[in-house]
């Protein structure tokens, strides 16, 4: 039994389900990173919205029991994750001015479904379909491979925010380190296509020989991502429906414009579109056409990063398993190695009906992605501790 | 992830020079710590300066690694008594710790002069960069890896056999590297975060957080480490002067080492309008310098300058006291004798004059160009007379020029010994008017000028403010001069 959710029922919904449905527990394992570097978990910031669009910061607790009343007290309406400070975020002003600073963070990314907006015919702002969840099937996709491979990232979460986008943690104490040029500069290294404002503005992705291996893989990781797609070439066939992105893309080559606007009103199925456009790209003697079919498929289907998002330390990201206010869906990890079978309309609601036991069992799939999660990281933290009282001679 | 081993500094003897100083080349991290009397700690510094400003001087005559410059470089580190070699004999061993011993300590006190100010700070940190670029080129390959990690940069050669696999994706990734170039060198594995503006634009090969970056480029790396490392060092040395200032033996040398490079930019001008336009043509035969005297000569007989000789003269006019009314007078008198009539000047030049006295536009009151920005900036072309004469024009032309303006050969002999140094047209004019008009001369001016001419001082001046690069020819010269 299903149920419509309505935003007005939240302050009934949300007590119950930060008393029995949110996972404190690995939440707090999570941001303590098993304790290693003091004060940790105390000198993060988090930020909340409450009833009547109230926001408050610099909220921070002392440990997971602090944490666990305070939330069941105010009941967020969302939760916001921020840096960890120098000091404990609630002293920050009775701190000396230029001492309060924030020192470390994840490492993260937005993906946003808005930002594809000039590629996408089906829906376009806030809606999503099954048809361009795809696309960030492949964001996914192609961000994770370049994180683990090109970066040497370990502990990657991913998670869904609730609405249109998916968000990327990532743990390593490494990245957790990084500066705030550092951060942009990985970042740029991940993006081919420039969102600044509005889908006039996107950057054109424009491929130079030789191809650097990073690009070299996204064909790669997109096709793996389409692996379950039964059409011939999902992405071509997107593509070749998509008139607007073709011109846009062929402005440097009007010949190859021209010769492909004949072709597609003689053919009228996507599969013969496709197999025109790559033999015209062929045909193309100029320099700048050679890889014309490549840049095509990676505008269409490469992840847009909003670097702002990435590049500060001090930047607060909606919490994993906060609740979406609009949507009411929780914002939930998603199992890479089950990627191609997460749907996005099939994530838990704090709806009202259901019976809380149903809840828990619905939820639970996804606590036990995150539970994993916790549980690659601390292995890495126990071989810490064991160096750190080594050192100090405790046994 | 980088290990930092701590350096432990133990009391002096011979081997603790070994562990202070195990190379000619070094970052700089640890102060010295030892006690030094007043006069090694002002001859040090004194002599670094000189070392700093010869690699200034060189590195606008000669391309950073030709040979020439590398030459120059050399020699005024011997004469320094700087380290320069990196192989060293066992028998030179006790000589060449003293000279790291002086390179260390004169480049922390200089830090303390230079910390000051951005302007300051970021010349120090050229100068410094350049002679550290020079330095890390003279280290053999096979002292490379030792060096890297004496200096706790952890950056490993990669072997054979990761070779294979990584260098195709090398190239793939770097426009400048071929097959063939590649095979020649050592490839290094950095971590991503000390080269992030590869990583950021993507010229890089990036693998498990770690780049690929071949020797040719591991030099860009570092230099970035050491800009970094610098940088971050003067900032905290700047809050830490309070203290330093405070001790009175120490005070004026800091200044006048700071003020030695820097000196004034000639734009608050105290001498406003007391230069008389009639006076003009005389002074420039007198004060004004070789670039000064070439484009009033070529503005009066061609009744025209370009714009870049418009700006070079106009802002130095304007730095030796001509009001705004006089400048617009004085063009405006000498382009309507060409080309140009009344009404256009007023329309078209007049406006750019204005400009550059700030009275139009965003209103900023530009100061006149020093000699570097002269020699640096916008290089004259056919039909030009702006630029230096030193650098610009060709060597036999203007040893022809020297040679009419009669300057005596003895005077150039003892440009050497002065301290003397010029760095902006402006000084000249200034110190050759307080020279002539027998004002008190705050800098030590060549004492020992021969001839009294009134020519001679404004003359050896111009010749002292050949860069060292054309000093050889010019002496090579005056030796027949009559």
């Amino acid at each position: 039994m299903s149920d419509v959710y309505d935003p007005a029922s939240l302050p009934d919904l949300l007590p119950l389900y930060y008393r029995r449905l949110f996972p404190f527990s690995q939440y707090f394992r999570w941001l303590n990173y098993g304790g290693v570097t003091k004060n940790y978990f105390q000198n993060r910031e988090f930020s909340f919205t409450l009833k009547d669009d109230i926001y408050v910061r610099y909220q921070c607790f002392s440990n997971q029991s602090e944490l666990e009343k305070e939330m069941q007290k105010m009941c967020p309406y969302k939760i916001d994750i921020g840096a960890v400070y120098s000091h404990r975020p609630n002293q920050h002003n009775a701190v000396k001015s230029g001492s309060f600073q924030a020192q470390e963070k994840e490492l993260v990314f937005d993906i946003d479904m808005t930002d594809y907006d000039d590629v996408r015919s089906c829906c376009s702002s806030a809606d999503i379909c099954h048809k361009c969840w795809t696309l960030m099937k492949i964001a996914v996709r192609v961000l994770d491979r370049a994180l683990k491979e090109d970066f040497g990232f370990e502990h990657r979460l991913w998670v869904y925010s609730g609405r249109r986008g998916v968000h990327c943690w990532v743990c390593d104490e490494a990245a957790r380190k990084l500066s705030q040029s550092a951060r942009s500069a990985v970042a740029e290294y991940l993006s081919l296509i420039r969102v600044v404002g509005g889908s006039e503005t996107i950057k054109k992705v424009q491929l130079s020989t030789p191809v650097h291996p990073f690009i070299t893989y996204v064909p790669v990781s997109i096709n793996v991502a389409l692996h379950y797609c039964r059409a011939v070439s999902c992405v071509a066939s997107m593509v070749s429906d998509n008139w607007v992105l073709i011109y846009k893309c062929t402005s440097a080559s009007p010949l190859i414009r021209d010769m492909l606007q004949s072709d597609f009103q003689k053919y009228k199925t996507s599969v013969k579109r496709w197999e025109s456009l790559k033999k015209r790209v062929k045909q193309g003697s100029q320099k700048n056409s050679a890889l014309l079919d490549s840049e095509i498929v990676l505008q269409y289907c490469y992840p847009r990063l909003d670097v702002n998002v990435s590049k500060g330390v001090n930047h607060l990201l909606k919490s994993p398993f906060s609740v979406h206010p609009k949507t009411g869906r929780i914002s939930v990890p998603i199992d890479t190695r089950q990627l191609d079978q997460f749907d996005p309309f099939a994530v838990p609601t704090i709806s009202g009906e259901e019976d809380e036991n149903y809840k828990r069992t619905s939820l639970g799939k996804y606590v036990k992605v995150f539970e994993l999660f916790v549980e690659q990281m601390e292995k890495s933290w126990k071989g810490q501790l064991l160096k750190q009282s080594d050192m100090q001679g405790d046994f | 992830m980088q290990f930092f081993r701590k350096q432990r500094i133990s009391r002096l003897n011979g081997d603790r020079q070994a562990d202070m100083y195990p190379h000619s080349l070094q970052f700089y991290g640890q102060p010295p710590t030892e006690n030094i009397s007043l006069a090694e700690f002002e001859t040090f510094a004194v002599d670094r300066l000189r070392l700093l400003k010869t690699i200034e001087n060189i590195g606008v005559s000669y391309v950073k690694t030709s040979e020439q410059y590398s030459k120059k470089l050399e020699a005024e580190l011997r004469k320094l008594l700087f380290p320069y070699r990196v192989d060293v004999d066992e028998k030179e061993l006790g000589k060449e710790y003293e000279k790291r011993r002086k390179d260390h300590i004169s480049h922390f006190i200089l830090r303390l002069a230079y910390c000051q100010t951005e302007d300051l700070r970021r010349w120090f940190i050229q100068q410094e960069m350049d002679l550290f670029r020079y330095r890390f080129h003279e280290i053999p390959e096979e002292h490379f890896q030792n060096f890297l990690n004496t200096n706790n940069l952890i950056y490993n050669s990669i072997n054979e056999e990761e070779r294979r696999i990584v260098k195709l994706s090398i190239i793939h990734s770097n426009a400048n590297i071929s097959a063939v170039k590649l095979e020649e060198m050592e490839i290094y594995k950095v971590p991503f975060q000390d080269v992030l503006d590869l990583v950021r634009s993507r010229k890089v090969y990036l693998k498990g957080g770690y780049t690929y970056i071949p020797h040719k480029e591991i030099v860009t790396v570092v230099l970035n480490d050491f800009r970094t490392r610098l940088s971050k060092a003067l900032a905290v040395t700047a809050r830490s002067l309070p203290v330093v200032h405070s001790d009175e033996r120490l005070q004026p040398l800091l200044n006048h080492l700071s003020h030695a490079y820097v000196g004034q930019d000639y734009s608050i001008q105290k001498n406003i309008g007391k230069i008389s336009l009639e006076q003009i043509d005389n002074l420039s035969l007198k004060s004004f310098p070789l670039c000064m005297r070439n484009l009033h000569k070529a503005l009066r007989e061609n009744h025209h300058l370009r714009h870049g000789g418009r700006m070079q003269y106009g802002l130095f006019l304007k730095g030796i006291g001509l009001t705004l009314e006089q400048a617009l007078q004085f063009w405006r008198a000498e382009f309507v004798k060409g080309k140009v009539d009344a009404d256009k000047f007023d329309k078209t030049y007049a406006y750019s004059i204005r400009h550059s006295f700030g009275k139009e536009g965003k209103r900023t009151d530009y100061t006149p160009f020093s000699c570097m920005k002269i020699i640096l900036s916008n290089a004259p072309s056919q039909g030009d007379h702006h630029g230096c004469p030193f650098r610009h024009s060709d060597p036999e032309l203007l040893k022809q020029k020297l040679q009419s303006y009669k300057i005596p050969g003895n005077g150039i002999n003892q440009v050497d010994d002065c301290n003397f140094s010029l760095n902006h047209p402006n000084q000249y004019f200034a110190e050759s008017q307080s020279l002539l008009n027998g004002k008190d001369v705050k800098r030590e001016a060549p004492a020992k000028i021969s001839g009294g001419s009134q020519e001679t001082p404004a003359n050896v001046k111009m010749a002292e403010s050949t860069s060292s690069a054309e000093m050889d020819d010019l002496e090579l010269l005056f030796q027949d001069a009559p």
